[in-house]
């Protein structure tokens, strides 16, 4: 119990998160963008069940519906609302289940980059000393150089696939979430109730990740909601030059890169979709990234 | 100020060689460069040859040595596919990625500073909102895509503006330039808009956040009181108080827009060393790739240094040892 109490003394606290939630939504813009994506995510988990066709079921596709403009019939009576590709297959379709691939990947290399970067800083925080200056000239040294390239150097020498994607999201990212939980966690770590949590003598990690972690959040949610958007563009950016994921794979990135070809014959639909859905997704995610920012910014607070 | 010299330019060449060895390594633990730079209908006496000429059959450490010597002597290997030197291959095509890079830069710079300090001092204006709705935009907008569509719009529906390549070019100190010739510039400038528009976003919200900063500081208080005319406050005590991170963030940039170029150039085929990069990791080119990051990398470091001198001569609170140690 006095474990517990310790940490509500310092503010993350249910009825915090309750007072930032009522703030957020108070801004009708950063609603707008949280029900954008909401609507974005549900269409893309439930791709199978609401989109025309399934696209990589080479029996519904069929050649002769090959680059058909918006709104066309389909051999089989259906209508290709935002038009077919080379292959014939529903653009529509296509698009619903690349978001499934292009949210997934930004998802999960973000939470594994929060993980990994947020135990790094947390522990050389607290740790200090000499660990700890090691560790932030890497990361500066990393962040010195755009994550593009870091990203392009890594897939030169991992090659392709949806796993070696994602150990390169992880690679670029981890240094932001180290620095910030960093940051947070020095401030955070002179306060009494650490000191209390170590005069219970708790093990190590239970003072880190049970008090100093909870409220070392606010900062990191917020940096977390900006680079989700990162990750999503740097994947479709890479995919897009042939080095992300592979065809079998399609993400919107290689969708547009598909449509690359047939953009120079007036045919625009093939690129130009895709393109909308990753914009709509990116803005959606970085309108809720910046009301995040201001609501959880303290030194906007007061 | 030469101890501070030094010893920055120690840390630069550690930074060089510890990038040098993760670059090599990275780079060479792609697959197995014998299959894919030896014709597979080689018979074995052919492919020992290829392998000794190329150097490949060496351990690892001893490719590594070999091309720090190299590296020493301005010798980056030479290129699998092309035959010529890599170095000499990544130079021929830097012009042209400077140049881009140059203009987009410009472009960022000349409507950045001046919408931001619109919307820094015009706030709830209704052009200040659509300035920064544009930014959002603007750093939402995925560069390949905007790419795309700017294709899209002026070469194939509008037909203003030719979609790849350079265009006609000048001979001038030796190398080629765009910008000499008006079909130059046609091909530069949607390349250019392309690259310019996330550092556009960036200048704008970064000089707004600067100016509504400064607007409420005791020293513009003290300014106004004074009864200095609107102008004068903004030009003199409002831009140049703002101008030391813009500087600095403007030069920090630059590497990041040569990086970059990476994605525009690939779109819209102009042939510089970002495509050249591109193209050389599609075939495993592995010379090239290695040349690319130094180059790169040395670029990086020297803009690095130069913007940190830049900031302690522009800033005379910032103490130059204070600048080369721990931030």
């Amino acid at each position: 119990m006095t474990a517990h109490s310790a940490h509500t003394i310092a503010g993350a606290t249910p009825s915090f998160w309750r007072e930032k939630a009522g703030e957020f939504l108070a801004d009708w813009l950063a609603v707008g963008g949280l029900a954008l994506l909401l609507i974005i995510v549900l269409a893309a988990l439930a791709a199978p069940l609401i989109a025309p066709q399934n696209p990589y079921d080479l029996a519904q596709l069929d050649v002769l519906d090959a680059r058909l403009p918006p709104g066309s019939a389909a051999g089989d009576g259906k209508t290709f609302l935002l038009g077919s590709d080379e292959q014939g297959r529903d653009l529509l379709s296509a698009i619903l289940y690349g978001l499934r691939i292009s949210l997934g990947v930004g998802a999960l290399s973000t939470l594994i980059a929060l993980g990994l970067g947020g135990v790094v800083g947390l522990w050389s925080a607290y740790r200090g000393g000499r660990w700890d200056a090691v560790i932030m000239r890497v990361v500066d040294l990393q962040l010195s150089f755009p994550a593009i390239l870091i990203a392009l150097v890594l897939l030169a020498a991992l090659g392709q696939g949806i796993g070696k994607i994602i150990a390169a999201l992880v690679t670029v990212q981890w240094a932001y979430y180290a620095r910030t939980v960093r940051g947070t966690a020095l401030a955070e770590k002179g306060k009494d109730y650490i000191a209390a949590a170590q005069g219970l003598a708790l093990p190590t990690h239970r003072v880190l990740l049970g008090h100093l972690l909870p409220n070392c959040l606010p900062p990191l949610i917020v940096v977390a909601s900006v680079q989700v958007a990162h990750a999503i563009a740097l994947e479709a950016t890479l995919s897009f030059l042939g080095l992300g994921l592979p065809i079998t794979e399609p993400s919107l990135g290689l969708l547009i890169a598909n449509g690359y070809q047939y953009l120079l014959s007036g045919k625009y639909w093939v690129s130009f979709f895709p393109g909308v859905a990753l914009l709509l997704t990116i803005v959606s995610i970085n309108l809720v990234a910046d009301r995040l920012r201001d609501v959880l910014n303290p030194r906007l607070a007061r | 100020m030469i101890a501070f010299l030094l010893r920055r330019s120690a840390q630069s060449l550690l930074v060089l060689l510890a990038m040098s060895v993760l670059v090599f390594v990275g780079v060479y633990l792609i697959g197995n460069p014998v299959d894919i730079l030896i014709s597979s209908q080689a018979d074995q006496a052919e492919r020992e040859r290829a392998i000794a000429a190329l150097g490949l059959d060496r351990p690892l450490w001893s490719q590594y040595a070999h091309f720090v010597g190299g590296a020493l002597h301005g010798d980056l290997g030479r290129s699998f596919a092309h035959g010529v030197p890599a170095l000499e291959l990544i130079l021929a095509r830097m012009p042209a990625t400077m140049e881009l890079a140059f203009v987009a830069m410009l472009l960022a710079v000349g409507l950045g500073i001046p919408l931001g300090l619109w919307a820094g001092l015009k706030p709830d204006g209704f052009a200040s909102r659509l300035i920064m709705t544009g930014s959002i935009l603007g750093f939402s907008l995925p560069t390949f895509w905007v790419g795309l569509m700017l294709i899209m719009v002026f070469a194939v529906f509008l037909g203003w503006l030719p979609s790849n390549g350079r265009g006609e070019t000048v001979q001038w100190l030796g190398v080629s330039w765009s910008v000499l010739t008006l079909d130059g510039w046609a091909h530069l400038i949607l390349p250019a808009i392309n690259l310019a528009l996330f550092k556009l976003s960036l200048l704008i919200r970064l000089t707004r956040a600067g100016v509504r900063e400064a607007l409420v500081t005791d020293y513009v208080k003290f300014a106004r009181a004074k009864g200095l005319s609107a102008r004068r406050i903004v030009g003199v005590h409002v831009l140049k108080n703002i101008m030391i991170p813009i500087v600095t963030v403007i030069g920090l940039e630059f590497g990041s827009v040569v990086a970059f170029a990476v994605v525009t150039e690939s779109v819209f085929a102009w042939p510089g060393m970002g495509k050249l990069l591109i193209d050389s990791i599609n075939v495993l080119d592995r010379p090239v790739i290695v040349a690319y990051l130094m180059v790169i990398v040395l670029l990086f470091v020297l803009i690095n240094l130069v913007v940190d001198l830049a900031y302690s001569a522009l800033d005379p609170r910032v103490r130059l040892g204070a600048a080369g140690g721990t931030p």
